[in-house]
C-alpha cells in the first residue's frame, strides 16, 4: 500500500496498539485535535481517552510518566510536539530512562517520538536535529528513518523493544516522501543498515533526510560517470558498523552526511570508525557533509546557507573521487 | 501544625513503629561509623531526625499493593517495606550481591518484588516517574498508591511542579511528602522559598495539602492514612509537608557549621526516636528497658550484617562493561 512517511508511522502505532493492550500514547494535543501534524488523527475515536492521553505542556511529566508506566509493565509512546521540546524533558530521558537497564536490570520499554529537522522555514526552536545528544547519553536507542516502509517497521520494532527508544521523524519527509509499505504487522529490526543504492566509486553513509540528499546527489553524479553507493544506517544506536565498513571496503571512498550540525555530530563517530577499521582500504580522506555549527535560522536564505544540500554533497563526492 | 492526641495505633503497631525507627536510627549511626572508618565511600546521607517521617508514611501503605519511591533520607521506609539489612548493606557498600551490581550505590536500587523503586541524585526526577507508575495501573483499572518524597530544597525543582500538576489533572493516587528539614545543603528555608508553608502550593494544583510536625510518628502515620484513603477513593494526590530538622550535614563530609547550635539543641529535644520511646513507656506499651533490649538486638543484627557485607568481594570489573541495554540482558 502506498503511504506517506507520516501515514506509515501512524499505521505502525495503530497496528501495535490493536495487538498489544499495554501500548498507549501520551502527549500534547494528540487526542481530539489529532496532534500538531495530525499523526494521531482518529486515534482517540478508535482507542479512547485511556490510551490516547492528552497531557499538559509538561515534557518532564510526559516522559517521566511514560518511564513510570514502562517500569510498571506498559509500553508507552510519548509524543514531543516538536523534537526540539525534548530539551524540557531531557533529564527524564538521559538521567532516568537511559540509566535504568544498567543500574536496575529492569526494562523501560518506551518510545519518545516526534518531528525533528529543518528545511521547512520554521525557526531555531522547531528545526533542530538533536539525535547525537542521545547517542552520547548512553542507554538510549536512537532511530532516524528515511523511508515510509522503514519508518513503519522501525517504529513497530521500537515499540516492541525493551529499551527506551528516541525516534526522530523528519518533518520535511512527513508528506513529501511516499512509498510502498507492507500492511499489518511489519518489523524492521533496530541496528541493521540498508543499502539504498549500490555503487562502486564512493560510499555515502547517511540517515534521515540526508539519505534523500544522497539520492539526489547520486542522480546528478551518474551523468558524470560517478557511481555512488548509499548506505542508510537507519539507527544510530545500535549502529551497524559492519555494513558501513563492508561498503567502504568495497568502494574505497566514504562521505558521511547528516542534516545535524557538523561538530561532534554522529558523522564524526562514523568517520572515526572508518579511519580506525578500514584505513588500508581508503583511497581518499573521509569527508563529512553536515550543517554549519549554528542554530537553524528562520529566513529561507539563511536556512539554505546553513543546512547541507545535494549540490554540496555532490561536490564533496566529486572531490573525494578525484583525490 | 497540629499535634497528635490519643494513639491511632494499636500497641502492636506502636511497638512496630518504634522498631522500624530504631532500625533506621541504628542503620544511620552504623553508616556514619563506616564512613569514618573509610569503609563506606561516596556520600553518606544521614536521616537522623527524619525517622518518624520515613517510617510513619511508609507504614500507612499496603506494602503488597502500593509502591514506595523513597529519597535519600528515607531508610526507614525500606525496612517497613521488608528490605533486609543484609541486602541494604550490600547495596550501600557496593559489594558483590548488591542489587545494582556495583553500577550504583546507596538507596538507589529498585526491588520490584518488594515494590521499592529508589531515587536518582537529581532531585525531583522520580516524582513524575512515581505518577506514571500509578497511571499504568489506573489504565488497568487498578488503584496503586505511589508514595514519594522530596526535600525543601528539591521542592524548588521544575519537575516537581510538572508532576504535581499532572497527577492532579489525572487524579492519580500519588502522595508527595515534602520533608522540610530547614536546609538544602547549606541554604536555609528563607533563601529557598517565599511562601509560609510548602503545602500551601497544593491549592494551586487543586489538591489537598497539609503541614505537620515531622517528629511525631503517629501524626505522620495518621496524616498519611488519610491521604491513602483519599487516593483510594479516586480523589487524587495529596501534598504533605513535614517539619523536621536535619541533625547532620548534607552528607558526612559536611560539618554543617552554618546551622546555629541553638537550633540543633532545640530540635534535639524533639528527637523522634527518644520522644517515642518515652511516650511508649508512659503509655505502658513498652518500657524503657524493653526498648533498650530491642535497640541492642537491632544493633547486634546491624553489626553482623555489616561484617557479612564487608566479607563480600567487590563486584567483578566486567560488570561495568555490560548491560547498558536490556537487549544485552536475560529477559531483555
Amino acid at each position: 500500500m502506498i503511504m506517506t512517511y507520516l501515514e506509515a508511522i501512524a499505521d505502525a502505532i495503530r497496528v501495535e496498539m490493536r495487538t498489544d493492550k499495554s501500548v498507549f500514547m501520551i502527549g500534547e494535543d494528540i487526542g481530539a485535535y489529532g496532534g500538531a501534524f495530525k499523526l494521531t488523527k482518529g486515534f482517540l475515536d478508535e482507542f479512547g481517552p485511556q490510551r490516547i492521553i492528552d497531557a499538559p505542556i509538561s515534557e518532564s511529566a510526559i516522559i517521566g510518566a511514560a518511564i513510570g508506566a514502562a517500569l510498571n509493565g506498559m509500553r508507552p509512546i510519548a509524543e514531543m510536539q516538536f523534537m526540539d521540546f525534548v530539551t524540557n524533558g531531557f533529564n527524564q530521558l538521559v538521567t532516568v530512562a537511559g540509566t535504568t537497564a544498567y543500574r536496575w536490570s529492569i526494562p523501560v520499554p518506551m518510545v519518545v517520538r516526534g518531528p525533528s529537522g529543518g528545511g521547512v522555514g520554521a525557526n531555531p526552536f522547531h528545526s533542530r536535529n538533536s539525535e547525537a545528544w542521545f547517542v552520547h547519553a548512553t542507554g538510549l536507542k536512537v532511530v532516524c528513518p528515511a523511508f515510509p516502509d522503514d519508518a513503519k517497521g522501525l517504529m513497530a520494532a521500537s515499540i516492541r523493544d525493551n529499551d527506551p527508544v528516541v525516534f526522530f521523524e523528519h518533518k520535511g519527509l512527513y508528506r513529501k516522501i511516499k512509498g510502498e509499505v507492507p500492511e499489518g504487522e511489519y518489523i524492521v529490526p533496530l541496528g541493521k543498515a540498508r543499502t539504498v543504492r549500490e555503487g562502486k566509486h564512493c560510499s555515502v553513509i547517511a540517515y534521515g533526510s540526508a539519505v534523500h540528499m544522497a539520492l539526489e546527489a547520486a542522480a546528478m553524479l551518474e551523468k558524470e560517470g560517478i557511481d555512488v553507493e548509499i548506505v542508510d544506517i537507519r539507527t544510530l544506536v545500535p549502529f551497524d558498523e559492519d555494513s558501513v565498513l563492508a561498503s567502504v571496503r568495497k568502494t574505497g571512498r566514504a562521505v558521511v552526511a547528516h542534516e545535524a550540525v557538523m561538530t561532534a555530530g554522529f558523522g564524526g563517530e562514523i568517520a572515526a570508525r572508518i579511519a580506525d577499521k578500514a584505513f588500508q582500504w581508503l583511497d581518499a580522506p573521509v569527508k563529512r557533509v553536515a550543517a554549519f555549527d549554528s542554530p537553524t535560522p528562520f529566513a529561507p536564505t539563511l536556512e539554505k546557507a546553513v543546512l547541507p544540500n545535494a549540490e554540496v554533497l555532490a561536490h564533496t563526492i566529486r572531490r573525494v573521487c578525484s583525490f | 501544625m497540629t499535634k497528635s492526641k490519643a494513639s491511632v495505633c494499636t500497641p502492636d503497631q506502636q511497638r512496630e513503629l518504634l522498631r522500624f525507627m530504631l532500625m533506621a536510627r541504628e542503620f544511620d549511626t552504623a553508616m556514619l561509623r563506616l564512613y569514618r572508618q573509610g569503609k563506606a565511600f561516596g556520600g553518606v546521607y544521614s536521616q537522623l531526625g527524619n525517622e518518624a517521617v520515613s517510617v510513619g508514611s511508609a507504614y500507612a501503605l499496603d506494602r503488597r499493593n502500593d509502591v514506595l519511591f523513597p529519597m535519600h533520607r528515607n531508610i526507614g521506609g525500606h525496612f517497613v517495606f521488608g528490605q533486609s539489612l543484609d541486602q541494604l548493606m550490600l547495596n550501600h557498600l557496593a559489594r558483590n550481591g548488591s542489587q545494582m551490581r556495583g553500577t550504583d550505590g546507596t538507596g538507589h536500587y529498585a526491588d520490584p518484588a518488594l515494590r521499592i523503586y529508589g531515587n536518582v541524585s537529581h532531585l525531583g526526577a522520580m516524582i513524575p516517574v512515581a505518577a506514571g507508575f500509578s497511571l499504568a495501573d489506573k489504565l488497568r483499572g487498578i488503584t496503586t498508591v505511589s508514595m514519594t518524597y522530596i526535600g525543601d530544597g528539591g521542592a524548588q525543582v521544575g519537575e516537581v511542579h510538572e508532576a504535581l500538576n499532572f497527577a492532579s489533572v489525572h487524579k492519580l493516587p500519588l502522595i508527595l511528602i515534602i520533608e522540610n528539614n530547614q536546609y538544602a545543603y547549606s541554604t536555609p528555608n528563607s533563601m529557598e522559598f517565599a511562601c509560609e508553608n510548602l503545602s500551601d502550593r497544593a491549592i494551586g494544583y487543586g489538591m489537598h495539602g497539609v503541614t505537620i510536625d515531622g517528629t511525631d510518628v503517629e501524626l505522620v502515620y495518621a496524616t498519611c492514612v488519610e491521604a491513602v484513603d483519599r487516593a483510594r477513593r479516586g480523589d487524587g494526590p495529596t501534598l504533605i509537608e513535614t517539619r523536621t530538622m536535619r541533625m547532620r550535614g548534607h552528607a558526612e563530609h559536611d560539618d554543617f557549621a552554618y546551622v546555629p547550635k541553638e537550633l540543633l539543641e532545640q530540635w534535639a529535644k524533639k528527637d523522634p526516636v527518644e520522644t517515642y520511646i518515652a511516650l511508649l513507656d508512659k503509655r505502658k506499651v513498652m518500657s524503657r528497658d524493653e526498648a533498650t533490649v530491642l535497640r541492642e538486638q537491632i544493633l547486634a543484627d546491624m553489626i553482623a550484617a555489616i561484617d557479612r557485607a564487608l566479607e563480600q568481594p567487590w563486584p567483578n570489573a566486567e560488570e561495568g562493561l555490560k548491560n547498558v541495554f536490556m537487549s544485552e540482558q536475560v529477559g531483555g
